[in-house]
């Protein structure tokens, strides 16, 4: 077994809520001329098997980035500088496998063991639809080509898949995300769709390889309310059908309250606050999460008066303030205490965790 | 709110009259018109000095094709876009020519959805803000600059800001650049086009915060065209709805959302993924796309989506006829149906 694989225990031994990916203590850097951008600095979340992950946070704030960095796909000049990426893979034959931890962050970019695990193991929904499909090949070509790499996924028993049964597999796939007439959708380019129709070829493309974890990053930003309205029941009803777990990147609070069951709220590359979906919209504990909730028009809010907004803007990457990334702009910044030391990730009541001073006084070494 | 004329009913400022755009399909070496894409088709609506008028809709259903129209960005196919002048005079721009239209664009201007693609990137504030200005006949640069201050001023940026270049701002600041430029040469009506749409949530509320606080110090109205039915419901006075280039449904804000009488209406507030958890929301329920404007439906253009659709549906077209007073909807049967939305409960977190 490679670099950086820890094998701990088997699926039999492992109990229901072991994570299925643990991020610990995740920093991803971009050194450029100017200075250096730390885009993720010190991110720490589980995701557990079939649960979705819902990712919340301002522009800029290192969502986007943690997911590459997951998957390690960053751009260049960036790099994971440190923690761990911890994700729990499947091995061996469907009806005997077993399970192992691999730190993702410590495998090989480009090695054999990252291949398989980035192909079969979890599937990204980029933030950019346009992006994803090549425009000289038909959606459909794309995809066959993902099913027969990753054909193992679909044969368990080991027999080779043929081409005219992973463009019948493609067919089901594209069904299966409601593309109609997909017999004749296989043959489309990109362009030709609209973009309700590639956003959902996309999604056909995610699950090319069965994955166990879908990390979709800002999947409907791009379409109207109604197309994402059917986007997100079809991600409900995949998620339910193939068990999978989801990380649900959005800056959509709507989005996220219909969609995740645990959220995770993200500000300058850290973790704010994280808990269960109904205590951070009911009960949520960081002046970040208040002040953002606070900040939304409603569909039933007084009309016509002005939304209470956070001062101030996002500072600049390259400044990040000291202590509590958000003390600049917080409404209940402890005098002495917010500027000067950065609060750490701590279990706040039962089931929430909060990096904020009000809460505890564990900070994290400078 | 409105200023009343003479006789005591209200002027609008902007009445728009059957408007109608069609782009042609041509096909072949002769460039044969074989069809017309009718995007939009027999619109008419009103707005009130210092009122807001929020329009909704699904992508491509004819929201930017109808604004483009009003401030005529585009020539109509057919209509009237009547204006009611500074100088008191009520004017058709319809048929004007580019020069006929000159001294009335100050009058008129846009917010566009692009922060990024409506400023000059080689362009300073100063220049970017400030060319309205001199296409309109300010050529003194110092006044120019003491204009553009002011502008930056009032929306909330560093009038120091106005000799640097717009990539060095944020999102949230260029759509402020965006609007202290639509505010230059003191419109009187701001068409703006999903002004907040590519913003973060936190800036989207500045955003919409500042275009309150303008207008009411400004004295401005508004047309605003958005998807996002919860921030149409935060800033406008009225609702216009829109499905295949034509107006579903048309009344004032606390109705329409209390109390939608077309199902399309309602089906896109239950489209609206509310934010809390408890309150179940943001589902499928309007199945497939929005018919083509080039070739839509018999009877209503809305019946093949429509959950309430008979037989009627698929033969008549509905007309937009006064179910209450000043509460407008095309549907057979608006007077008939309870329709539920999100909001139509007691309310309120
Ligand atoms: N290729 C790159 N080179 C330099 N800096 C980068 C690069 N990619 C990202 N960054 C920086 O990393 C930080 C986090 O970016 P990221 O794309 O993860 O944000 P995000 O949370 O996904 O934002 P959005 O909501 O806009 O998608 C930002 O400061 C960004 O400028
Ligand atoms: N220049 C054009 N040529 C042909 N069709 C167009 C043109 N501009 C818009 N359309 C069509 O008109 C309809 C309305 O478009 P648009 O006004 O942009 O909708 P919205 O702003 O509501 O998304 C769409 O079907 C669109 O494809
Ligand atoms: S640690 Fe201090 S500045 Fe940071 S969120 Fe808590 S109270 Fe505000
Ligand atoms: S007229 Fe008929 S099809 Fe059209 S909206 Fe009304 S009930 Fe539905
Ligand atoms: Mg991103
Ligand atoms: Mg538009």
């Amino acid at each position: 077994m490679g670099l950086g694989m820890l094998p701990i225990r088997t699926a039999t031994e492992a109990g229901a809520a072991q994570p299925l990916l643990s991020v610990r203590d995740l920093r991803v850097t971009f050194a450029m001329d100017e200075g250096v951008v730390r885009a993720v600095d010190g991110a720490s979340f589980d995701v557990l098997p079939g649960q979705v992950v819902g990712i919340v946070g301002e522009s800029g704030c290192g969502k986007s980035v943690t997911m590459r960095a997951i998957l390690q796909i960053v751009d260049k000049p960036g790099r994971i500088a440190g923690g761990e990426i911890l994700f729990r893979r499947r091995l061996g034959q469907a009806g005997a496998e077993t399970e192992e931890t691999v730190d993702l962050a410590r495998l090989p970019p480009r090695g054999s063991a990252m291949r398989s695990i980035r192909g079969a193991e979890i599937a990204l929904i980029p933030q950019e639809p346009m992006a994803a499909f090549s425009p000289v090949h038909t959606v459909g070509e794309q995809i066959i080509e993902a099913i027969l790499l990753h054909w193992r996924q679909w044969r368990p028993d080991g027999r080779p898949l043929s081409r005219t049964e992973a463009r019948q597999i493609t067919g089901d796939l594209f069904r299966d995300v409601g593309i109609s007439m997909p017999d004749q959708r296989v043959d489309a380019y990109s362009w030709q769709l609209s973009g309700g129709l590639r956003q959902r070829a996309m999604i056909a493309m995610a699950l090319s390889c069965k994955p166990r974890l879908l990390i979709a990053d800002e999947p409907t930003t791009a379409i109207d309310v109604t197309t994402q309205a059917q986007v997100l029941a079809l991600l409900r009803d995949l998620q339910r059908k193939y068990g999978m777990a989801i990380i649900f990147i959005t800056h959509d609070l709507g989005v996220i309250a219909q969609m995740a069951s645990y959220v995770v709220v993200m500000y300058l590359g850290r973790v704010m606050e994280e808990g269960p979906v109904d205590e951070i919209f009911h009960a949520p504990k960081h002046p970040y999460t208040r002040a953002l909730l606070r900040s939304m028009p409603s569909l039933y809010g007084q009309a016509r008066v002005a939304l209470p907004v956070i001062s101030g803007s996002l500072p600049h990457p390259f400044n990040r303030p000291s202590g509590c990334p958000f003390h600049p702009r917080c409404g209940d910044v402890l005098p002495g205490r917010c500027a000067s030391r950065v609060p750490s990730l701590q279990p706040v009541g039962e089931r929430q965790s909060a990096s904020c001073f009000l809460y505890h006084d564990v900070a994290d070494p400078a | 709110m409105t200023a009343p004329s003479p006789g005591g009913a209200a002027t609008p400022l902007l009445e728009v009259r059957n408007l109608r755009k069609f782009f042609p399909i041509v096909k072949g070496t002769f460039r044969k018109v074989v069809g017309n894409v009718r995007a939009v088709d027999d619109v008419s609506f009103s707005i009130q000095e210092g009122e807001t008028l929020g329009l909704v809709g699904e992508s491509g259903c004819g929201k930017t094709t109808t604004s483009r129209c009003i401030i005529r960005a585009m020539a109509p196919t057919s209509g009237q876009v009547l204006f009611h002048t500074r100088a008191g005079k009520v004017v058709d721009l319809v048929p004007m020519s580019r020069k006929q239209l000159r001294p009335l664009r100050p009058e008129i201007q846009m917010i566009f959805q692009d922060p990024f693609g409506s400023l000059n990137p080689r362009m300073t504030l100063l220049d970017n803000v400030g060319e309205p200005l001199l296409v309109n006949g300010l050529r003194n640069r110092r006044e120019r600059t003491d204009r553009v201050a002011e502008l930056l001023r009032l929306v909330g940026l560093r009038p120091e800001f106005m000799h640097r270049f717009p990539h060095a701002f944020s999102g949230g600041q260029r759509q402020r650049i965006g609007i202290a430029r639509a505010l230059s040469t003191n419109p009187r009506l701001v068409v703006a086009d999903e002004p907040i749409s590519a913003l973060d949530v936190s800036v989207q509320a500045q955003v919409l915060n500042l275009l309150l606080e303008l207008q009411t110090r400004l004295h401005l109205t508004y047309l605003f065209v958005a998807h996002d039915l919860s921030v149409v419901r935060h800033i406008s006075d009225r609702v216009a709805v829109m499905y295949v280039g034509q107006l579903v449904e048309l009344a004032p804000t606390s109705a329409i959302f209390k109390r939608p009488k077309h199902p399309y209406t309602a089906a896109l507030m239950r489209a609206v993924p509310v934010p809390d958890p408890r309150v179940p929301s943001g589902n499928g329920a309007l199945k497939g796309e929005v018919p083509s404007p080039a070739a839509p439906p018999s009877g209503c253009y809305f019946h093949p989506r429509c959950q309430f659709a008979e037989e009627r549906c698929r033969r008549e077209p509905p007309p937009l006829r006064e179910i209450a007073p000043g509460h407008l909807a095309r549907c057979h049967l608006a007077d008939q149906l309870t329709l539920e939305t999100p909001a139509s409960g007691a309310g309120g977190r």
